[in-house]
């Protein structure tokens, strides 16, 4: 038994836990698909903005919600075809324990946050939108970084620190959104997609 | 220092299996088999190796009408596992 073995021994130990409780399948490339249609809904809100007397109706709210949940089917439907394509490449599936408990540990935040939203939005705090969406999903990400590569970590704490921007700066919430959401994906699912897949 | 290691953990296999199981609390077969890139006779020979040693226990049951076999660590073997690696890493600190 030589040092060198033993080394080798504590490596594959390190790499057996990893594997076995992180989700590594995560495409890059679903990061920047997100972030494409973060920006094409922020546009469409902006577009609408200017063309509609904001806040001359109640029911003008609708088509914000609308967007967003277009923006955020559009993203988890393709997020998910893309690492299902990733993660049959390296001969594994998504429907396992650990991508399921990275699912539930990003999306718990997120669901408590949709909550704290509509009793907000109900109250006429629609404004708080973007800030808190950006904040409870920037708190999922950073929840579920145990169980996936550790780098969306980096994402969860720059859109937190945009929602909380957002929140104090209400009338650019747009655009933290568009930076979050949108630019904050491009950019690390790039990051994500040279580092890992090229 | 070297008579801390265990001589049931030289094998590289069921140190891999130990492994996996230290950080979940169970493991089915075939996830051990993907994980570990091992074979179905190897697999289980070596988890009835560790198994006899009461370091894991084997689950039996059913889903559907498929038999799934999932196995678990014991206290033992955690605490054998752990004795091992501290041994491991004081042999390679001490030089």
């Amino acid at each position: 038994m030589s040092d060198e073995r033993h080394r080798e021994d504590l490596k594959e130990i390190r790499s057996l836990m990893e594997q076995s409780t992180r989700f590594l399948s995560l495409s890059g490339w679903s990061g920047i698909m997100a972030g494409i249609y973060a920006l094409i809904g922020a546009y469409m809100v902006y577009d609408y903005m200017n063309s509609a007397p904001f806040y001359s109706n109640p029911e003008s709210e609708l088509p914000f919600i609308l967007i967003g949940l277009g923006v955020m089917a559009a993203a988890l439907i393709t997020g998910a075809i893309l690492t299902q394509q990733k993660a049959k490449k390296s001969g594994q599936t998504i429907f396992t324990k650990t991508a399921l408990r990275m699912v539930v540990n990003i999306g718990f935040p997120m669901v408590v946050g949709f909550f704290v939203w509509v009793a907000f939005a109900l109250n006429g705090g629609i404004d708080y939108m973007a800030g808190m969406l950006l904040i409870f999903y920037g708190l999922g990400l950073i929840n579920g970084s145990k169980y996936t590569l550790n780098d969306i970590r980096v994402l969860g704490v720059a859109n937190v620190s945009l929602g909380l921007l957002a929140l104090f700066f209400t009338h650019y919430g747009l655009y933290f959104w568009a930076a979050g959401f949108g630019l904050g994906h491009i950019v690390y699912g790039a990051y994500m997609w040279m580092r890992y897949e090229r | 220092m070297i008579q801390d290691l265990n001589k049931a953990f030289e094998n590289r296999l069921r140190l891999g299996i130990m492994s996996l199981l230290m950080v979940n609390d169970e493991v089915d077969f075939n996830t051990a088999k993907e994980l570990l890139k091992v074979t179905d006779g190897n697999l289980a020979s070596h988890t009835n190796s560790l198994e006899k040693l009461e370091y894991i226990t084997v689950i039996k049951e059913f889903v559907g009408k498929k038999p799934k076999t999932s196995y678990k660590a014991t206290k033992e073997g955690r605490k054998a596992f752990t004795a091992h690696i501290d041994a491991l890493e004081k042999l390679l600190n001490n030089q």
